[in-house]
């Protein structure tokens, strides 16, 4: 192991090797998030997800924005685990009526101010789970939602930019919900 | 002592089903073949119902013969196969939900799928409109001085999928563990009915997000059993190309993840970003990181090119160089050991009994690998070990992924340096008699079945098992008499699917 952490000292760090279209799309999208984070929310951001239905495709890519690629931790951009500690709820799925219930609860669990951001093309309308016996529809049939992200999933590329989106547009309107 | 296909011969064959036979048998025939699964002779495959029919797909294990039994059910019940093999309880339960046909005799009738929200009970069968919320439901009781329970979820602490867990604990030892899932029910089999082959095979690909490539893939062969489609030889070896790495990205990430869940965040760290590199070349090569919508019935709808190809190799030899040392620190870190080792056991028998396929099974013993047997196309002519282990713990599941990840690496090599020229697709005919296939098909967490029935180029009936329908049930037995706090790391080691068996 300590082989493993020493070269990782030595080795340059994955986030900046040499850039690709989307790595460039990445770092320019990091930069401008961390501008916006500080101004609006001081140093952080913390994001409670919830998969309200979702095939856990897009959990998977929300999942990749951790890693050392995209490593949104270095911007402050926390996942926590409670409602309660957070400003973000990050929806996915099409909403099923099994989970309405608990997202409603989860919503009204976290404390104001806060966003909802609806990911992927379910979360919009359903997608292609719309018209099911067993399905509400989209995220904003049951919470009210600030932002959507289409995509099936949507990279995470993708969902770091659906974010700095948010934050410069509550920046602009001053205050939130 | 019948075979299986002696009793195939008793019933009324179903025409047109393939690759493998259906017969409609009677009562006592059904009944018969509760008492081969209880014997561990027979394996359970998948248990459906219809508007009116049962089926159930079964596999004899000595002979690895397969076939699909149904009983018409003209008073709306059936005898259970619960009653006498566990692992149909929840099937069966499902069958009650979604069509109304009761299991005479099983010990569980609670509902499973169906929370009282639909709005509706029996959707898939006379559907009748009910009113919201039905009664609480009732768990399991674990009775004992000093127990208490522990309530988690549907809303879990980390990003991942919804479902509830009850536990009775003493102290912080698990006394039982219960789950309830069904919360992320999205009624696919009902989507299913009426859709035409493209909608179907795109709402096949997001039954469980993270086995996208194997659903469509189980799904294509079914309907291509079902019409005697010859998919090209190209379509087939670059469809176990997107197969292997979709096993690889998943067993990477689930590497990472089990031992994240002990605390060990390096391992996590180094795993995602050999995943990561599986993503992006996917992307490369395919147009989608996961994917997604690229395997349709008649075969595959992009070609890998030059640059695809070198994007793969590029990561491929990435994972090569890297991954050796991940194993090590694996192995060599006694504190991780400690964590994994003996921990959440399933046994052999009960790997058995369920007929639990992947790195649950194959971690306790059991050598199923439906590449293997049943087999399909390009794995005969490719080389490549299915490894068995016999401890049945943590530990284990991690080496069978660890294992596979070699094999895989393997396999995507050989399949990149055979890979045949031609055609990528053939034209799907529309066929107005019903005609029935069945797809068999080693996702990265097991076996996915499919069984479809098809009329005028539309699904009538479409059924797609999950390999966790035979996995989450040996979750509550793993977890017993271990801590509440080695919950995680079992689960993570077990990553069942839950919109896959939700469907």
């Amino acid at each position: 192991m300590r082989k493993l952490l020493f070269q990782s000292l030595f080795r340059s760090p994955l986030a900046e090797q040499p850039p690709s279209p989307e790595q460039v799309a990445v770092d320019e999208l990091a930069a401008a998030f961390q501008r916006t984070a500080r101004q609006r929310l001081g140093r952080s951001l913390s994001i409670r997800e919830i998969d309200a239905g979702s095939c856990n495709g897009c959990e998977l890519e929300i999942h990749a924005l951790s890693n050392a690629y995209y490593d949104v931790e270095r911007f402050g951009i926390r996942f926590v685990a409670s409602p309660r500690h957070a400003d973000v709820l990050m929806v996915t799925g099409p909403v099923t009526k099994n989970m309405r219930e608990a997202l409603e609860r989860t919503y009204h669990a976290t404390p104001n101010p806060k966003w909802v951001v609806a990911v992927g093309d379910c979360a919009r309308d359903g997608g292609c789970f719309a018209g099911s016996y067993a399905v509400v529809g989209g995220v904003s049939q049951v919470v009210p939602v600030d932002l959507h992200i289409p995509g099936c999933p949507p990279s995470p590329a993708k969902i770091l930019q659906g974010l700095l989106s948010l934050l410069d547009r509550a920046a602009a309107n001053g205050s939130s919900s | 002592m019948p075979s299986l296909i002696d009793l195939v011969l008793t019933g009324r064959p179903a025409e047109h089903h393939a690759p493998w036979r259906r017969a409609i048998v009677d009562v006592e025939a059904w009944t018969l073949v509760a008492g081969e699964l209880a014997s561990g002779r027979w394996s359970l495959l998948g248990l459906w119902g219809e508007q009116a029919m049962v089926h159930m797909a079964v596999r004899e294990e000595e002979a690895a013969e397969i076939a699909v039994l149904s009983l018409e059910c003209a008073e709306r019940r059936f005898p259970s196969i619960g009653r006498h093999h566990p692992p149909a309880l929840r099937p069966e339960r499902t069958i009650t939900d979604l069509f109304g046909l009761a299991a005479e005799g099983s010990p569980d009738v609670r509902p499973w799928l169906d929370h009282g929200e639909w709005g509706v009970r029996h959707p898939l069968g006379d559907s009748v409109a009910s009113s919201c919320n039905s009664a609480a439901y009732t768990f399991l009781s674990a009775e004992g001085p000093g127990l208490h329970q522990i309530a988690v979820g549907p809303v879990h602490a980390g990003i991942i999928e919804p479902g509830h867990f009850r536990f009775s604990a003493s102290g912080e030892t698990v006394v039982r563990l219960e789950q309830r899932l069904g919360y992320v029910h999205k009624g696919i089999d009902g989507l299913m009915a009426g859709a035409d082959i493209d909608r179907a095979v795109r709402l096949a690909g997001r039954v469980s997000g993270d086995s996208t490539v194997a659903y469509a893939l189980a799904f294509s062969q079914a309907v291509e059993a079902a019409l005697g489609l010859k998919v090209p030889s190209r379509a087939v070896w670059l469809r176990a190309l997107l197969a292997e790495l979709e096993r690889l990205a998943n067993h990477l990430g689930d590497i990472g993840a089990i031992c994240n869940d002990a605390s060990f965040n390096l391992m996590q760290a180094h795993c995602n970003v050999l995943r990561e590199g599986i993503l992006r070349a996917a992307d490369i090569a395919f147009g989608h990181r996961l994917m997604r919508d690229i395997i349709v019935p008649g075969g595959i709808v992009r070609d890998l090119d030059a640059s695809g190809r070198a994007a793969i190799r590029a990561t491929l030899g990435d994972i090569r160089r890297r991954f050796p040392a991940l194993i090590e620190l694996y192995d060599n870190t006694a504190s991780l050991q400690d964590r994994t080792v003996a921990t959440g056991i399933v046994t052999a028998a009960l790997a058995r009994q369920y007929a639990a396929g992947g790195y649950v099974g194959r971690a306790s013993g059991r050598t199923f690998d439906a590449r293997r047997s049943p087999g399909y196309a390009p794995y005969d002519v490719l080389r490549f070990e299915v490894p068995v282990l016999d401890d049945g713990d943590v530990n284990a599941r991690v080496w069978i992924r660890i294992r596979e990840v070699e094999q895989s690496l393997s396999l995507t090599g050989q399949i990149l340096d055979r890979l045949p020229e031609g055609p990528l697709h053939v034209p799907v005919p529309s066929e107005a008699a019903p005609r029935e296939g069945m797809g068999l098909v080693e996702g990265f967490r097991g076996d996915i079945m499919v069984w479809l029935r098809l009329s005028d180029g539309r699904i009538d009936r479409g059924y797609l098992r999950d390999p966790s329908w035979f996995q989450w049930p040996l979750l509550e037995a793993a977890i017993e008499n271990n801590i509440v706090a080695d919950f995680p790391l079992c689960n993570k080691s077990f990553n069942c699917s839950y919109s896959g068996h939700d469907v």
